[in-house]
Order: structure tokens, then C-alpha cells, then sequence
């Protein structure tokens, strides 16, 4: 008999196929990922022992403590827990695994897209064009910052910071970096440690944000943060809006402290903050860090592959907390 | 002695026109709209520095006073300029090279992972605020990472292009006339034919000159030996393209994406480009950095002294 799970959050159809394959599983049609309350439901009338969901569902303790005791294992399709209150997961001994590693390269390339075009003001250019254009610009008009050979620090130097620094070494950028720790040479590659944040940040032309969110790193980057980068510095954010005080950011683009920013994470999402709306001097992006096909059918992949080690009684590939 | 007499045929970054006023006497054009009375205002010009949609055919070159003795080109193309007409005319005609592969580079990049990740469409629907919410097939893209890039050109342009791309670990080809000595190529793989080059190009990066034998090369038959799905950037020359081709492929999904930094007959462009959600179009702005306006406005400067100083300068247009 195939273990039973619920598929809480749309998915790609390869992902659907598989669960289908190897699962008894209630696929979610949608519109929009199930609710805490359909989660639950589902669980019950399924008797399911697994659920495969996704950062839009907030697993909050009482949402743990509503689901049917036949559920062994929540597995989020993202890297990302915040979403889950994970002591309470482990009281109810419910196994509950994320999935690292496969997006690492596929947010790294979301993060230097945003930069570029950040710096060299791609989308403003192309709402230039969609407007019809039509004009010669000048020669000095208009004019993006040059990326190449400049200084990038990354915030938070774990997988994703570190592919990231890899394609910012393209472009012969020296690499600055502040993490908890700091890495062994083979995983730094010449780039500089800053034990302390704040130290790094006048020597940032671009600060790229790669840590987890969370208490530990609610709004580290503040007005201070902000006004210790060089003037027309360039911000990324690919991590989680909560590293971010949006008011002190909105702030440094309007006063143009910051030549401009990339985001593809908010505070609140989808309900984003929309004084960035009008602002020329942002890119925003709808959260697609990991958005390519591969890396998506990858990541449902994974949590599948969770799931069934863990209901085949083998420990979970990427457990968020080990016994 | 009096300063030469230095024609400037456009609007040009502060600094260098600064510059320019410092050592000629410069009549400069404060505006950015195309000369149409280039021969009249060059009399008694003894250079003339020009850009990228001024016309400088035979018969405008013929027609220059016999006071200009060097034409320079704010530009790395010169396909503006008919270089042979100037030649018979004894006028040295100088350009950019080098100061901008870097920023043309970063935007051809900028350009491939702007398309393939579909920035445009999701910048609409942020800004919009109709952005409902995460989904995990919500505008799913093409990852670059890991990707086989074909170069069209491996020119400077081409290898900054290339080594850039070292850096998401895509796998190089190219396409070119000959081929490059191995400190160059560093291991890009070498295509003689179009034949065995388009297949492998999920990313194809357009980086030739514009002349007659590059017009129209990603033509119709061309596009349909490229991969289903393919990524195509163009921040070289509008010319390169058959836009017809382009945009039928781009709506036919044969070309996922295509990013466009220039077009035929700019600033104008075939008007479907800007219905079409699926590319990205800049309006010819590669080498658009502070940076790199700066470099290149001192390398014609440079060139234009030398010339009139008799010298033979590195970034004479031979």
C-alpha cells in the first residue's frame, strides 16, 4: 500500500507525477496553496502521514497540535523554515524537513540578476522602451554604475552566499563577507571576514543579503547599517525581508544614500510594501529566487524524497533539528 | 599657437566636454537629437567627434571642408562612418575599443539573466500590485547556471561575455571566423559552422560587428537550429537580427526569451518587441556606466590629439 500524503501547494507537473506515482496522494488543484484549515481537513479525512507544503502555509503550534496523529512528516518545498514553529513540531514528534542545496545556484543567479540590474538600471530601461522610446538619450544621461572590479559584501555566507560570491568572482569583485563564524579557507576562496557587521559595511559598493530570517536577524539592516554603506551603494535582498527595516530602505532610495536596490523578498508578501511601486531606482521581483523549472521540479523532488525515507522508517535527508 | 577647432556632434558627458573645451576650441551641440547639418558645422573644424546615428556615408565625407583631418567616434562600431571614403579623403578616423567590453559585457549578462528569469514580467506584476501571492510554478524561468552559452563573436566583448560566465559555470562555445589562440579561448570550444554551433546554444549571445556580412544573421533558418527554448541576446548590433524572425520565434516559444540592447533603425523598433512579454529591450545603453562614459570620452580625446599631433595613435580605425 503507498503511504498516503497531501499536497498542500501547487506544484510543477513533474512533481505531480511523481507524487501520484509513488503516493496516495490528495493533489491540491488550487487556486492558491490549501489554507491551515484544508490542511488539516485533508490530513483527517486522508488519515495522511505525510504533507508536502510550501512557505505560504503558516505551520504555528496550534496548526501542529490540529493535525490527525497519522502524520509523521511535514516537508517544506523551500529552504526557508521561519514559516514553522519548530519546537513544536519536535514536542509533537512530527519530523520536518526543508530543502537545502538545490536552489543554492538558481538563487545565486536570481541574486546577480538583480544586481546587474540594479547597477545598470535594466528594467527602467525597458519601461523606456515599452513606452515607445523614440528619443536619443545622452551620452552622459542616464548612466547605471559599473559592477566589475568593484567591492561586494554578503551578509550571511552559508551555500546560496557562497555561490553567489562565486559568480561575483566573474566579475572581479573582491568579496567581503560577514557570518556568524567564519568559513575554512577552502569554503572562503580568498574573500575577507568581518566578525563584526557594522566594520564591514563602509567598505560595501554592493551588499548582497544571504542570511536566514528570524529573530536573530530582524531588521539588521537599518538606518545605521544603511548609512555606514558608501554613498550610491547597491543593495540585493534574495533572503527574507525581515533582515530589512523597509521604512530606512524606502528612506536611503529617495534621499539616494543608495543608488538603487534589488529585491525578490518583502516583509510582508504578497501584500509588499507599495511605496516601492513608484520608485525608479528599485527591481522587484515576486519572491522567484528559486523560480527556473529544474530548480522547482528539484526542490519538490527532494521533499518527496524526505517524505518517503522518513515514512520508510530511514532518517530524513535534511531534517531541520537532529536527535 | 590657437587651439584646434574641434567639432562635437552631440550632447556629451559634462566631464568630457569639459575636457574637450580644455584643449580645442570646441563647438559643442547641446542637444541629443541626430545632426542633419554635419558638413555645415564643420567648417573650419580641424576634427570632429561624433557618435553612433550620425551619418558619415561617402557622400557627407566627401563633402567635408578640407580643414578636418580626424574624425573620432565616441563608439567602439563604426559602421556609421565609411571609413574608405575618409580614407581617400586623407581623414584618420579613430574610435573606443577596449574602454567598454567590460560594460557591454555586463549587460549582455545583465540580458541573459534578465530574460531567462523573466524579470520584466515579474517587475509588472509587483508593481502592478496585483501580485497575488508565492506559488511554486509562478513564472517559472530558465536557469542559466550550468548552461551551454554559444558567443557569436569572440571578440573582447565576446570573451569578457565568456568569462563572466565561467562564474555560473556555463559551458563556452563560440562561433567566429578563426580560431583563438588558447590563452584567449581558455577552453571555449570552437565552432567552424553555423551547422554545428546553433544546436548547442541554449543561450546564444550575438557579439559580432554589424557589416553586410553579419546583417540579418539570426535569420528564420538560422532560428530553427537553435535548441526549443533558447535564450538570445543581442547587445552588439540591431543589424545582426532579421526581427521578423525573432518575433515570430518568440511567440511561437521556439526562443523562450530574448534580450535586446539594440535594434534596426533605432531609436525606432519593430513595434511588436514591446508587446511581447517574454523579452527585455534596453534602448542601446551597453555601455552606459559613469565609468565607462568617462574612459571612453578620454580614449577619442586621446586620439584625436594624437592624430593632430601627427602621431599614430592604438585606436586608429584601419
Amino acid at each position: 500500500m503507498k503511504p498516503r500524503l497531501v499536497l498542500a501547494c501547487l506544484t510543477t507537473t513533474g512533481v505531480v507525477a511523481r507524487a501520484q506515482h509513488e503516493f496516495d496522494a490528495i493533489i491540491h488543484a488550487g487556486p492558491g496553496d490549501m489554507t491551515v484549515s484544508e490542511v488539516t481537513a485533508a490530513a483527517a479525512t486522508h488519515r495522511a502521514q505525510a504533507i508536502l507544503f510550501t512557505n505560504t502555509l503558516p505551520l504555528t503550534a496550534a496548526a501542529i497540535a490540529a493535525l490527525p496523529e497519522t502524520v509523521r512528516i511535514g516537508a517544506t518545498c523551500s529552504v526557508g523554515f521561519d514559516h514553522i514553529d519548530v519546537p513544536a513540531a519536535r514536542a509533537r514528534g512530527i519530523a520536518v524537513t526543508n530543502t537545502p542545496g538545490v536552489l543554492d545556484e538558481c538563487t545565486a543567479d536570481h541574486a546577480m540578476m538583480l544586481l546587474l540590474a540594479a547597477a545598470r538600471r535594466g528594467l527602467e530601461y525597458d519601461r523606456i522602451m515599452r513606452q515607445g522610446w523614440r528619443y536619443r538619450i545622452g551620452q552622459g544621461d542616464l548612466l547605471g554604475v559599473r559592477v566589475t572590479g568593484k567591492r561586494i559584501g554578503i551578509l550571511g555566507m552559508g551555500r546560496i552566499g557562497r555561490a553567489f560570491a562565486q559568480r561575483a568572482r566573474g566579475f572581479d569583485m573582491k568579496v567581503l563577507y560577514h557570518g556568524r563564524t567564519r568559513l575554512p579557507p577552502e569554503l572562503e576562496q580568498g574573500a575577507e571576514y568581518f566578525s563584526d557587521f557594522h566594520a564591514m559595511l563602509p567598505h560595501c559598493d554592493f551588499l548582497s543579503v544571504h542570511a536566514p530570517g528570524g529573530a536573530a536577524t530582524e531588521k539588521m539592516i537599518d538606518a545605521r547599517a544603511l548609512s555606514l554603506l558608501p554613498d550610491g551603494a547597491v543593495l540585493v535582498n534574495v533572503a527574507r525581508g525581515s533582515l530589512i527595516d523597509e521604512d530606512a530602505l524606502l528612506g536611503a532610495l529617495t534621499s539616494g544614500k543608495l543608488f538603487a536596490a534589488g529585491l525578490d523578498v518583502f516583509r510582508d508578501e504578497p501584500d509588499y510594501d507599495l511605496r516601492f511601486a513608484p520608485l525608479q531606482n528599485v527591481v522587484l521581483s515576486p519572491h522567484v529566487g528559486s523560480a527556473s523549472r529544474e530548480t522547482r521540479d528539484a526542490m519538490g523532488f527532494r521533499a518527496l524524497d524526505n517524505i518517503a525515507a522518513v515514512l520508510a522508517g530511514r532518517p530524513a535527508i535534511d531534517p531541520l533539528w537532529r536527535d | 599657437m590657437p587651439k584646434p577647432v574641434l567639432f562635437v556632434t552631440r550632447r556629451m558627458p559634462a566631464s568630457i566636454e569639459a575636457l574637450a573645451q580644455k584643449d580645442y576650441e570646441a563647438r559643442l551641440t547641446p542637444s541629443d537629437v541626430a545632426i542633419t547639418d554635419l558638413v555645415a558645422k564643420a567648417q573650419g573644424a580641424d576634427a570632429i567627434l561624433c557618435c553612433p546615428g550620425d551619418v558619415l556615408d561617402a557622400r557627407t565625407i566627401t563633402a567635408l571642408p578640407e580643414s578636418v583631418r580626424v574624425i573620432g567616434t565616441f563608439s567602439v562600431g563604426y559602421d556609421h562612418i565609411d571609413v574608405a571614403a575618409a580614407k581617400a579623403r586623407g581623414i584618420t578616423v579613430c574610435n573606443t575599443p577596449d574602454v567598454l567590453s567590460v560594460a557591454t559585457a555586463e549587460c549582455a549578462m545583465l540580458l541573459i539573466l534578465a530574460a531567462a528569469r523573466r524579470a520584466g514580467e515579474g517587475e509588472r506584476l509587483v508593481r502592478s500590485g496585483k501580485w497575488a501571492g508565492w506559488a511554486p510554478t509562478q513564472l517559472l524561468g530558465t536557469q542559466v547556471s550550468g548552461r551551454r552559452l554559444g558567443i557569436f563573436g569572440m571578440g573582447r566583448i565576446g570573451r569578457e561575455i565568456a568569462r563572466m560566465a565561467r562564474g555560473f559555470e556555463m559551458e563556452i562555445h563560440y562561433r567566429d571566423m578563426s580560431r583563438l589562440p588558447p590563452d584567449l579561448e581558455h577552453g571555449a570550444i570552437f565552432h567552424d559552422s553555423d551547422d554545428s554551433f546553433l544546436p548547442i546554444c541554449q543561450v546564444l549571445s550575438l557579439n559580432a560587428p554589424g557589416s553586410e556580412g553579419t546583417r540579418h544573421w539570426l535569420n528564420g533558418e538560422r532560428i530553427a537550429k537553435l535548441p526549443a527554448g533558447s535564450v538570445v541576446v543581442n547587445a552588439a548590433r540591431g543589424t545582426l537580427v532579421d526581427d521578423a524572425a525573432l518575433i515570430a520565434a518568440l511567440r511561437s516559444g521556439q526562443i523562450a526569451a530574448a534580450g535586446l540592447d539594440v535594434f534596426n533603425g533605432e531609436p525606432h523598433l519593430d513595434p511588436a518587441y514591446p508587446t511581447l512579454e517574454n523579452v527585455v529591450l534596453l534602448p542601446h545603453l551597453g555601455s552606459a556606466t559613469t565609468e565607462t562614459r568617462d574612459a571612453m570620452g578620454r580614449v577619442v580625446l586621446a586620439g584625436i590629439a594624437a592624430v593632430l599631433a601627427g602621431q599614430s595613435p592604438s585606436n586608429l580605425v584601419r
